[in-house]
């Protein structure tokens, strides 16, 4: 299971980096989203898929699924929310202000070097 | 902290203290401050001569960072002695010489005196200091101070260049030099040049011997205005000609000389440090004089003249490096050079210092110091006139002055270099003579020049400014003491042999001596029918012919083509690296996000994948995977197929909505792999997400909705498949390289024991690792705070540009 992970990660991180090189705002944070999934599920699957129950204690299985893993995707899950949150909206105010989302006309005028 | 310590440092003490002087009183010169300082120390270091006449030392340490074996340590040997007296002996001279030179009306005094304090301080420093780094650092600041006072003008544009082209040289030869002491700290594990002298032989035989050897060389060479780095001493001159008769060609030019002088014993016996020496120095003695007689500015002559001057002093320090291959002192046939250099170190000094004060005062008086316009000033300026025949005739070697003796010697010297039978100067050596020879007579011609094109021939009022007369008495003071001194040396050159030139040939050449001997000099005006007596006849006569026809063949000095002059090649070479540094910059920075993600992906798989391969880490094994389930399978197609759907999505809908679609495949691959809470977090974090995408894509202006899909680009498409390919393949092999077992077993057996709670995820988030879950949420306290003041604080472009 672990290697069809790492493939279809790998797929993620492939689609995650042709948005970002791509020249629309928009897409670029579609991009980081897409980036942000292949990551999250890069750790998940890093952890190890090997069955067991899930981490509650109250399910008095032998074996558990490990939990560290899930503690650190929980964090990067809700600072990624932030992040992606934030941009979303500095990209509308660029909308707003700038009249454009192409990331080539949102460069610095020439001169401001 | 002994005297010793404190007459060096002296002079930065009392630049502190100038300021108030100045400010306080404003009627008194601030010169007159000045004066006593340099006058006292003269003193202070003339009774040093009775310890080193004798050949010993006197040696002062000050803990500054021992740890590092750097400690505040001063030397007296006879070399620096003679550098020190030399430093503050024309320093009390030109210090003199400037308060009646600067108007205390027009100049900004206070600054003058301090750079020149700063000056005179620093070089002190680095003739005395025995540490190597104490060396470099008061090498830096004569660098540094020389840079301020070359720019003393500054409203200038030349003198600005010509600050700014001194600094870029002398500091690049610093920086060498910097180079070259480190290298020698590798080799001999010390930063005290005594302790290295004593370690030579190591030294030479050291495979990084030959790096350091050029690295010091390039730091003397720059300093000392050496071919092909005497470029920037001609630019100097844009200085106060004070600065120039004391920087310029009696004391800090000399540091490079100095330098080379202290270094010899470490160095001298490679064959490549007497030819670069030796060779270096005998090109820029013949390029200087030969350049000297086209100027037609009388400072220009003398930084041309000096030039070429320093070029025969190294010279002189390079064949007397080849002295050390031939024994002991008994013999010492060859070891002339040394005495000449020495001694012509001494002689250039007066004569030059005064020459360039007899330049000053003729730019004062006359307002010009161009010899075209200048003409038949003997009989306003006497005294000037007598001051500039002494200068310029012992600087063409004609007897009775001091020139005459020291360059009867540097023939001699040069002479002997053919006889040698080392490093194949018995074929090549004959070359220098004959240099030296040429060299000579340039130097005869450009010394008249000065003299005759200024003091003699036709008075053209019309084209002076003012209208000339004798300089006051005070200006005078200076360059007759100076004058004075040359016809001294020239008439008892003993009285300097013993005191003076022989301690610091032992300095230069210790290992000829055993203990408690000393070089015993004696420079005599009558050697007898030598052929040196007749090659400096050569020289007066072939000088005063071709004085003579000078406007017949002045046009030789057109055939060289200013294009190819090293001058055209400096700046060329500036402008040129500042083309390419700007052209560089705008092909790799454009502006453009793509390309700048572009580069940091390359070079994420370039590293990436030569590291895997370099260190061979790709490994799959399969006998630790998960089996693999049906549904599992059903939602990585779903997932791979949504993303790569949305590369070819037309609208930005579509893509909006497949990403959704990935994320709540996500939240469902979180539930089959038993994370209930990362299913529920996901899927309403997802829900929101996808929310907040559609606003932003509400609010698309209204010009850019004609949608269109992403342009397909071979770059883009190769750049991503690399960086997803080094993904899947870092995560397999790391995945086959498990290297020991998770710690999650502690947190599965002490969650209910320890925390008392049954869900471990929650368990670590909140007691485990709670520090973490406290910055998360900080991190999204500050997102909320930003989006916040991104809304509402609306200071627009407009307001900001009145």
């Amino acid at each position: 299971m672990e290697i069809l992970m790492a493939f279809l990660i790998g797929i993620l991180f492939m689609a995650a980096t042709y948005l970002m090189l791509s020249k629309s705002l928009l897409r670029i944070i579609i991009g980081t989203g897409l980036l942000s999934h292949g990551a999250h599920l890069l750790i998940l699957t890093m952890g190890g898929l090997k069955r067991g129950a899930p981490p509650l204690l109250g399910e008095h299985a032998a074996t558990y699924v490990d939990p560290l893993p899930q503690a650190l995707i929980l964090t990067a899950i809700v600072i990624s929310f932030g992040v992606t949150s934030f941009f979303l909206v500095l990209a509308y105010r660029a909308y707003q202000e700038l009249g454009t989302d192409n990331m080539d006309r949102l460069r610095g005028k020439e001169g401001h070097e | 902290m002994s005297l010793l310590h404190l007459a060096v440092l002296s002079p930065l003490l009392l630049a502190l203290l100038i300021p108030f002087l100045h400010k306080h009183f404003r009627n008194i010169h601030t010169g007159w401050f000045l004066l006593p300082l340099p006058a006292v120390l003269f003193g202070y270091f003339l009774q040093f001569i009775s310890v080193t006449r004798h050949g010993d030392t006197v040696m002062e340490s000050l803990p500054w960072i021992s740890s590092l074996g750097i400690d505040f340590s001063l030397k007296i040997d006879g070399l620096g002695l003679l550098f020190a007296l030399l430093i503050t002996g024309i320093g009390a001279l030109v210090v003199l010489y400037s308060i009646y030179y600067l108007s205390p009306e027009k100049e900004k005094l206070n600054t003058f005196y301090i750079y020149l304090l700063l000056f005179m301080g620093a070089m002190l420093g680095v003739v005395l200091s025995d540490n190597l780094i104490v060396l470099y650092s008061f090498w830096e600041l004569t660098s540094f101070s020389s840079f301020l006072l070359i720019g003393y003008w500054n409203h200038k544009e030349r003198s600005r260049y010509g600050a700014q082209k001194s600094m870029l040289i002398t500091v690049f030869g610093g920086l060498s030099m910097l180079g070259g002491i480190l290298l020698l700290y590798i080799i001999t594990g010390t930063f005290s040049i005594s302790e290295t002298i004593a370690m030579s032989n190591e030294v030479v035989n050291h495979p990084l011997f030959t790096a350091t050897l050029i690295l010091f060389l390039l730091g003397a060479f720059t300093k000392s205005a050496q071919f092909p780095f005497h470029i920037w001493l001609p630019d100097a001159m844009e200085a106060p000609t004070p600065v120039s008769a004391y920087l310029h060609s009696a004391t800090m030019v000399k540091a490079g000389i100095y330098l080379v002088a202290r270094m010899t014993p470490v160095f001298a016996h490679s064959g490549t440090w007497v030819w670069l020496v030796a060779g270096i120095g005998v090109i820029t003695l013949f390029w200087g004089s030969f350049s000297a007689v086209k100027q037609t500015d009388l400072k220009a002559i003398l930084a041309f003249s000096t030039v070429s001057q320093l070029g025969m002093i190294m010279s002189l320090l390079g064949i007397g490096a080849a002295a050390l291959h031939y024994g002991t002192i008994k013999d010492g046939y060859y070891i002339v050079a040394v005495t000449a250099a020495v001694f012509h170190l001494i002689n250039h000094a007066t004569f030059k210092g005064s020459l360039f004060m007899v330049t000053g005062i003729i730019d004062h008086e006359t307002g010009t110091r161009d010899i075209r316009k200048l003409g038949g000033l003997m009989n306003f300026m006497p005294i000037t006139f007598t001051l500039a025949i002494i200068g310029t005739f012992s600087m063409a070697g004609v007897p009775p002055f001091n020139g005459f003796l020291s360059k009867e010697m540097f023939f001699t010297g040069m002479l002997r270099v053919a006889e040698m039978d080392i490093f194949s100067l018995e074929t090549w050596g004959i070359l220098f003579p004959v240099i030296a020879w040429s060299a000579s007579v340039f130097t005869f011609l450009y010394s008249m020049i000065y003299v005759f094109k200024t003091f003699t021939g036709k008075y053209q009022p019309e084209k002076l400014e003012k209208k000339p007369h004798e300089a006051p008495i005070g200006m005078l003071v200076s360059p007759v003491i100076l004058a004075s001194l040359v016809i001294i040396f020239g008439i008892f050159p003993n009285v300097l042999s013993h005191n003076i030139i022989s301690p610091a040939m032992g300095s230069i050449l210790p290992s000829l001596l055993a203990d408690g001997e000393s070089f015993d000099v004696h420079i005599s005006h009558w050697h007898g029918f030598s052929p040196e007596l007749f090659m400096t006849l050569g020289v007066i006569v072939l000088g005063l012919l071709l004085f003579k026809t000078l406007s017949k063949w002045t046009g030789i000095y057109r055939i060289f083509p200013e294009r190819l002059s090293l001058n055209h090649l400096y700046d060329g070479g500036l402008e040129m690296i500042e083309v390419a540094s700007r052209n560089i910059t705008k092909t790799y920075m454009n502006g453009f996000i793509r390309t700048y993600l572009v580069y940091i992906f390359s070079f994420l798989i370039f590293i990436l994948a030569t590291t895997m391969i370099y260190k061979d880490a790709f490994k799959l094994d399969f006998s630790n995977v998960a089996p693999i389930r049906f549904f599992e399978v059903v939602l990585v197609l779903i997932m791979a197929v949504s993303a790569i759907t949305i590369l070819f999505a037309k609208s930005r809908l579509t893509s909006i909505i497949l990403l959704g679609a990935v994320g709540y495949t996500v939240a469902l691959f979180f539930v089959i792999f038993r994370a209930p809470d990362l299913a529920l977090t996901q899927l309403v974090i997802e829900t929101v997400s996808v929310a907040l995408f559609l606003l932003a894509f509400y609010h698309l202006p209204q010009i850019r909705r004609n949608e269109e899909r992403i342009r397909f680009k071979l770059t883009n498409a190769l750049i991503s498949i690399g960086v997803g390919a080094i993904v899947t393949l870092i995560a397999l092999s790391s995945h086959s390289n498990k290297m020991f077992d998770s710690i999650s077993q502690y947190y599965v057996e002490n969650t209910y024991k320890k925390a008392g709670g049954e869900n471990m995820v929650n368990v670590i988030l909140v007691d485990f690792r709670g520090f973490d879950t406290m910055f998360e949420i900080t991190v999204l306290g500050i997102a909320a705070l930003g989006i916040f003041a991104m809304i509402k604080l609306r200071m627009t472009r407009g307001k900001e540009q009145e």
